[in-house]
């Protein structure tokens, strides 16, 4: 029996009417909630070499921590060689630096890969991570059924948002569902897309463009999986999403409810789902890197337990928490364990576990419930006009047009006017600005680690068998020819052989080119 | 474009004067450009012309649109700690390429560094926070020492 602080003995919900658990799930997806199993505190780590990721990594589970998240480097993200011409000055700065299979067998080295779940945020070459994971696990005598975790995989919103591209949005949402159809058949444990939000707010949308952008997005992936001859009801119970927690604690909220009550409805009525699990909008939450202020940093520690809070009141299934010191430096390893510490404490001191959607039936919080959808709603029907009732093509639309990038800067450019002008408060920044102290111990990585990185490239591409590795280029260019069959087969073949990340990128770029985006204030 | 009308109380006050040039990218691989779209925006109501290149730039393009848009400041924006190695090619680019022209760095610059980019020859260094009257004052006051320095 759970009992409040007190002694006080809860039910696992209350309030008449609709019940967590039922479509279409605007209280929660389970009748029991964070009762039955505890949202996993999933702390998202990368820097340096795969060596100095690795140890982060056994740190984290060794203070607690249920899964791994991998950042990788800028180079990493947009597929290309830490050797590349690009990559100087940021090898290993903003996340680990992953090359070859050979730096992901040391990123994971030493952790049972059947044990734990594994979410990799990269998106432009996420087939090949992917790929990578899936060697690692196979050498180690995991079979890829057994592997259990999360690719972000989400390719539209980084024409949107975030900018990590490489290919033009159509090739890459081929990627995308070949991934979806390669999971669907051999990987029955992991989530092969995390339909983000996360970038779109932290861009500078609204909580209901974030929201909307998302879920058409999300509707989007659903209509190429199924134009790509997936059976909705295959891969959609393997789809999951990410929003961001930012800091108006009730728009929050009623965006996440919001979110569960628009993809079951959607994915029932208008793409015919009927599995009760493809209805089920789950997601992982990240509180706002954004919000973060430089001045003050220990103010965020405060910032993030109330966004913490906001997504474990709204639902959440997984949560990172940010670190104080972001919007300075990398985190540093105490910030990052008080960032653990802060969701440790809102799962076990603050009673918010105990009872499901305990704000549902609040009429505020109702009420702005169903103007998120509102207003969701609204930007629905643009996009759907856009691509002439298909949401894919209205999001490709959108995208060619500078529809989101244009949304997106107006609102951020909307707020800054908004804190510059007074009307809004951020505290440390506009106002109470007295106490700000530099704060001392940021973590800083040095050159070493881009020496350290380039002298382990060349030694992999000293050591592999140049003739495998060329022939398996040219059978995965082969492939991409080929439109209809799946490239996933080929990518991981030659990952096998030690190509690098930046040659299958070369590779498959022959073929499907590279975007370049207009820019546009 | 946005539908906001332009923020007044950020104009400059030299009506007579020829307005400041300012090319605003971003250099490498880094793809955080709220932070540059923003300024963008902000020096434009400021009464600054903008050339904005956005994301991916490289020294040499900087260098180009610099010169065939007699630009009179360059806007780096750095958010992935790549400051360091990144400013001083730029600045020392612009050097390279016969240019008077002040490069202002603005995002995520550890306080330790601030002062080493400006050893480097960086003409300011804007912190998060900033509020738009400091952004303006900071291009402004970057361009009007440079052109005394001439």
């Amino acid at each position: 029996m759970v009992e409040s602080m007190s002694g006080i003995p809860l039910d696992p919900f209350y309030g008449d009417g609709l019940q967590p658990g039922e479509y279409p799930y605007t209280r929660g997806l389970h009748p029991t909630g964070y009762r039955s199993k505890l949202w996993t505190m999933r702390m998202f780590a990368g820097f340096g070499t795969a060596t100095d990721t690795n140890a982060r990594f056994h740190a984290l589970l060794r203070a607690g921590g249920t899964g791994l998240s991998t950042a990788f480097d800028m180079p990493t993200l947009m597929g290309r060689d830490s050797d590349h011409e690009w990559a100087i000055g940021e090898v290993g700065r903003a996340g680990v630096a992953v090359d070859t299979l050979a730096d992901m067998e040391d990123l994971f080295a030493g952790i049972e890969l059947d044990k734990v779940t594994t979410s990799m945020t990269i998106n432009g070459p996420a087939a090949i991570s992917m790929a990578m994971y899936v060697a690692v696990a196979e050498k180690s005598g995991v079979g890829r059924a057994d592997l259990g975790g999360t690719i972000q995989n989400d390719i539209l919103k980084e024409y949107q948002a975030q900018k990590e591209y490489i290919f033009p949005p159509r090739p890459s949402v081929r990627l995308v569902t070949d991934l979806i159809r390669f999971t669907t058949a051999e990987m029955p444990r992991w989530h092969p897309v995390s339909i983000s939000g996360y970038h779109i707010r932290e861009a500078g949308s609204t909580a209901a463009q974030e929201l909307a952008f998302t879920l058409a997005n999300g509707f989007a992936y659903v209509e190429a999986a199924v134009a790509a001859g997936l059976n909705v009801d295959d891969f959609a119970p393997r789809l999951s999403f990410f929003f961001n927690a930012h800091s108006d604690f009730f728009e929050e909220i009623g965006k996440y409810r919001a979110a569960r009550r628009i993809w079951a409805t959607w994915m029932k009525d208008r793409y015919g789902a009927t599995n009760p699990k493809s209805l089920m909008c789950r997601f992982h939450t990240q509180t706002a890197g954004v919000s973060l202020t430089a001045q003050q940093p220990e103010n965020n520690i405060a910032r993030v337990a109330v966004q913490a809070l906001s997504a474990v009141l709204g639902g959440t299934q997984s949560l990172h928490t940010d670190s104080y010191d972001e919007a300075l430096a990398l985190p540093s390893e105490k910030a990052a364990r008080i960032a653990l510490r802060t969701q440790q404490i809102v799962a076990h001191e603050t009673g918010a576990a105990s009872v499901v959607d305990p704000l549902g039936g609040a009429p505020f919080v109702e009420w702005i419930t169903d103007e998120m959808e509102r207003q969701a709603d609204e930007i629905f029907d643009h996009i759907d006009q856009l691509g002439n009732g298909s949401m894919l093509e209205g999001v490709y639309a959108g995208i060619e047009d500078g529809y989101f990038v244009g949304e997106i800067a107006d609102a951020a450019y909307r707020f800054e006017r908004e804190v510059n002008a007074g009307r809004r408060i951020i505290v440390g920044v506009n106002e109470f600005t007295e106490g700000d102290e530099d704060e001392a111990n940021l973590l800083s990585i040095g050159h070493e680690t881009e020496e350290l990185q380039l002298k382990r490239l060349e030694k992999v591409r000293g050591d592999r068998d140049d003739d495998a590795v060329r022939g398996a280029l040219a059978a995965l260019v082969e492939t991409a020819e080929q439109p209809d069959v799946n490239l996933m087969p080929p990518i991981i073949d030659a990952v096998r052989t030690y190509a690098t990340e930046g040659e299958i990128v070369a590779a498959l770029e022959t073929v499907f080119g590279t975007y370049v985006e207009n820019a546009v204030v | 474009m946005s539908d906001l009308p332009a923020d007044p109380s950020l104009l400059l006050d030299a009506e007579s004067e020829i307005p400041i040039r300012v090319v605003l990218a971003k250099l490498g691989l880094d793809g955080h450009d709220r932070g540059l779209k923003v300024v963008a925006r902000t020096l434009r109501d400021a009464g600054m012309e903008v050339i904005y290149l956005g994301l991916r730039q490289t020294t040499d393009s900087i260098v180009a649109a610099c010169e065939q848009e007699d630009a009179d400041a360059i806007g780096l924006s750095m958010h992935n700690a790549g400051h360091l190695t990144l400013a001083p090619r730029m600045v020392e680019a612009v050097a390279q390429a016969g240019l008077d022209v002040p490069v202002v760095i603005g995002g995520i610059v550890p306080a330790d560094d601030v002062a080493t980019l400006i050893d480097f020859g960086v003409a300011a260094v804007i912190g998060p926070g900033a509020s738009a009257q400091e952004v303006v004052s900071a291009v402004s006051a970057a361009v009007d020492r440079q052109t005394a320095a001439q």
